[in-house]
């Protein structure tokens, strides 16, 4: 068992527990952040799958973006002073239930389906590949999907500047 | 690298999105739930991805997820900012009634 497997499995873990923290806690403050903890181990984990430029975006995007949103929606959704943001929570015993079950059942088709096995298993060539080959893809065989998705970005941005800035009067007349 | 072991993660990280999204109240948990279920997406697609000989299909869906996913988080907090304003709480069993 070589190091960069040992660090490898520690990232996996550290994804793994701080989702748990995530499902488990009530503050929803310490939810924001055990993501955050959560995403950054994440990309250590698409660096060793090959995936150098998808860790990147994943820091860049979920860290620095989604996530200070997140932070900034508990700011202004919330007027408490000195005390814990705490969720609540309903039906907690079917919530276990659905997702165990799922959880169960998940394990059990990786199991069945028995990947390592695979004759395709056997070649690891993304390393190969790299970052090159992958913006010459993106920008030869999926452009176009490439650029509607800036178009979505962009009409996303300003819905969302559209809808929250309108002023209290505009939202109490509609 | 042990492709059940990173397969099992992505299952756990959307078993614990799918538990978040069925029992919070509060809105931005359940956005949160659902983040941690798009990445559970993302993981699975990264995984097989380093198995596909040279095209890297599988890198280039999950980075239009993850903008997908940065889209849906802006319209959803700028919704949900909204909501807290006329409503005046961010518990989804508050916010029943539509027009008010």
């Amino acid at each position: 068992m070589n190091l960069s497997l040992i660090i490898f499995y520690v990232l996996g873990a550290m994804v793994g527990l701080s989702a748990i923290f995530v499902a488990l806690t009530k503050n929803v403050i310490y939810a924001a952040f055990a993501l955050i903890l959560c995403f950054l181990c994440l990309s250590g984990v698409y660096v060793f799958l090959g995936a150098e430029f998808i860790a990147i975006v994943q820091i860049l995007v979920y860290v620095g973006g989604i996530l200070v949103l997140l932070l900034f929606g508990v700011m202004l959704t919330n007027r408490l002073k000195g005390q814990d943001l705490l969720t609540a929570t309903r039906s907690k015993f079917f919530g276990f239930l659905l997702a165990g079950a799922l959880f169960l059942v998940l394990v059990k088709g990786i199991i069945s389906a028995n990947f390592v096995d695979a004759e395709w298993m056997q070649q690891e060539v993304s390393m190969k590949v790299g970052l090159k080959g992958f913006g010459l893809n993106l920008m030869t065989e999926y452009v176009l999907a490439f650029e509607l998705i800036g178009l979505l970005l962009l009409v996303a941005l300003i819905g969302s500047v559209y809808i929250a800035g309108k002023g209290k009067e505009a939202v109490d007349a509609d | 690298m042990p492709i059940n072991f990173v397969l099992f993660l992505g299952a756990l990280l959307f078993c614990c999105g799918l538990y978040v999204v069925a029992t919070k109240k509060n809105a931005i948990m359940v956005l949160i739930g659902i983040e941690l279920m798009l990445n559970a997406a993302n993981i699975n697609l990264v995984t097989f991805s380093a198995f596909d000989p040279g095209e890297l299909q599988g890198q280039v869906f999950s980075l239009f997820i993850i903008t997908v996913a940065a889209a849906e988080a802006a319209i959803g907090l700028a919704l949900l900012v909204k909501v807290y304003q006329y409503f005046k709480s961010s518990d989804l069993t508050d916010i029943s009634d539509l027009k008010g």
